[in-house]
């Protein structure tokens, strides 16, 4: 499957094993910003870790302080691979910003139909710098 | 429509120091929502001071060694310490040593240091239709439907990058268009009695807060203004329980002299007629410990209780001993008016811990307990105690917390919804 995503946030292009979320998440009190795993016990993906993964995003709870949540990750080495989001959620994307302004390498966020989610599920996903979403393997 | 800079704001971008880094999280941050341009704001409220990881120290501590300085007057929202030294902090070295950085980071970048989630009761209160950033649920939905004035649910970082500009995405709750309620909330079918007890907002808030997520509704069917602590306990509880940021309460708040005028002539897409059922269940929904025969611990003051409520919490005590302590947790803005004719003195004498700068669900306060249970009166509280703090919570009006207080055990008068 190949799809060309809008880039949200431009960043590094990233390769890992495709975590295809069923359900809306919140970053802030949902995935523990030390370790990157889901601690919401209510996430059917709870226990799952987003560190290093190409991350699905179907929707997301926006609590404001998400962005701190992933900035906190970006920090600790613990971000995605690459975030694919649905739709734009400005809250969460804020913590990519403003780990760029810091200097910190940072993974893309892009934007991509959730439709097309399905097809990356158990697969090594792989996203250029141009936004090109392809299956590595 | 894309995003459209100022030939000043693209040059003040295009810098090296902190003001162009604060604009250029402005700038992204409007591209992301879709707003055409940024506006002048007249205040800040700022939560991005609370301790949430070390990145967010070195963040404030870049902007100042970039030269930032807020552009207009900005408060903070809670910290993670008490730096009044009013109650001990169980937060451990490195994080406490990066907490109290982080503060005076915030400190050196201009911000007043009233570290309150009720700056609208310490004297920052911006007019009626004026644009503002604040950011924390509960003054957020004060800001906008008890004052009027217009903000969006401002979140770290971004707070404090509108501060130093100056400037606001020009999007949601700052266009007059999307203020109008779309739904009505009718509790007219409630008694009188139960309208008139205090546990009727954070209550009516919560099942609020539920039932309208992120819409904007008109409350109808209060017959006279419940006052502004009942107004900050309904916010809160309903900025809680769903993503409030605005509500109006016809004949109440300031933007909705009536239904009519706030529907805007148009037919509610929604009527929500709230039953003595309803609220008898989103009461009970507060609590999660129902069953338990004891309680550890009283938890007051979110958001910060003013003076007027401790005034009652002294008349309910009335100078008897607690069994088990009240955290009673307020803004430095309350602690001076207390400090004068012994008052806090007297309140610590009975058992009560004055919790000032800071709250029990943002950082480590109480004991540590396997099966803890507390009492509170907030609806916030309730909503976030269980998760932050690992105590089941029981829901009670002031009054059945103060009585349990003093026992030691829970005690609910009945107050029919």
């Amino acid at each position: 499957m190949n799809a060309r995503a809008e880039i949200l946030v431009p960043g590094k292009g990233g390769e890992g094993e495709a975590l295809v979320l069923t359900a809306p998440i919140s970053f802030w009190g949902g995935v523990d910003p030390k370790s990157g795993r889901i601690a919401d016990v209510r996430h059917p993906q709870h226990g799952e870790t987003i560190s290093g993964r190409v991350l699905f995003l179907p929707g997301t709870i926006g609590s404001s302080s998400a962005s701190a949540v992933l900035m906190e990750l970006v920090h600790n080495g613990r971000a995605p691979a690459a975030l694919v989001l649905h739709e734009p959620d400005a809250i969460l994307l804020l913590g990519l910003i403003v780990a760029r302004e810091m200097g910190w390498e940072t993974p893309m966020a892009v934007q991509l139909e959730r439709d097309i989610f399905e097809t990356y599920r158990g697969s090594i996903a792989k996203i250029a710098e141009d936004g090109a979403l392809t299956i590595a393997g | 429509m894309s995003l459209a800079l100022s030939a000043e704001e693209q040059a003040i971008a295009a810098g090296k120091d902190g003001a162009a880094m604060a604009m250029r999280i402005v700038a992204e941050s409007a591209r992301l929502l879709g707003a055409p341009r940024l506006i002048p704001i007249a205040s800040t409220h700022i939560d991005g001071a609370l301790y949430h990881g070390d990145s967010g120290t070195l963040f404030a501590e870049r902007l100042v060694e970039g030269g930032a300085r807020v552009a207009v007057r900005s408060t903070l929202n809670v910290g993670a310490l008490d730096l009044m030294g009013c109650a001990r902090i169980r937060l451990e070295e490195p994080a406490r040593g990066m907490a109290r950085r982080m503060m005076e980071a915030y400190r050196k970048l201009g911000c007043e240091q009233s570290w309150t989630c009720a700056p609208y009761q310490a004297g920052h209160r911006p007019a009626l239709g004026s644009d503002v950033a604040w950011g924390e649920s509960n003054a957020v939905v004060f800001c906008n439907s008890v004052l009027g004035a217009r903000t969006n649910r401002y979140g770290d970082f971004l707070d404090i990058a509108c501060a130093i500009t100056g400037r606001a995405p020009d999007y949601g709750l700052h266009r007059l268009e999307n203020r109008r309620a779309r739904l009505v909330f009718d509790v007219s079918g409630l008694s009188p009695s139960f309208l008139a007890s205090e546990i009727a907002w954070p209550v009516l808030g919560s099942l609020y807060g539920r039932e309208v997520g992120n819409a904007v509704g008109v409350v109808t069917g209060v017959a006279k203004h419940p006052g502004e602590d009942a107004l900050k306990a309904f916010g809160a509880a309903a900025a809680s329980s769903g993503a409030v940021g605005l509500f109006h309460i016809a004949g109440a708040t300031p933007e909705a002299p009536d239904a009519n005028t706030i529907l805007a002539g148009t037919t509610a897409e929604t009527v929500i007629r709230v039953t003595s059922e309803m609220a008898a269940k989103a009461r009970a929904g507060l609590s999660t410990a129902a069953a338990s025969k004891t309680i550890d611990a009283v938890a007051i003051g979110s958001p910060h209780l003013s003076l007027a409520e401790f005034d009652a919490l002294e008349r309910l005590i009335a100078g008897r001993r607690l069994l088990v302590p009240i955290y009673a947790c307020t803004g430095r803005h309350a602690l001076s008016g207390l400090e004068q004719g012994g008052r806090r003195k007297a309140l610590e004498a009975s058992g009560v811990i004055i919790v000032a700068d800071t709250c029990v669900v943002v950082t480590p306060i109480m004991p540590e307990l396997s099966n803890g249970v507390l009492m509170t009166n907030s609806g916030k509280f309730a909503h976030y105690a269980p998760g932050n703090t690992g105590y089941s919570v029981l829901y009670a009006s002031l009054a059945d917390c103060v009585e349990s207080a003093v026992l030691g055990k829970p005690r609910f008068t009945d107050i029919a919804a």
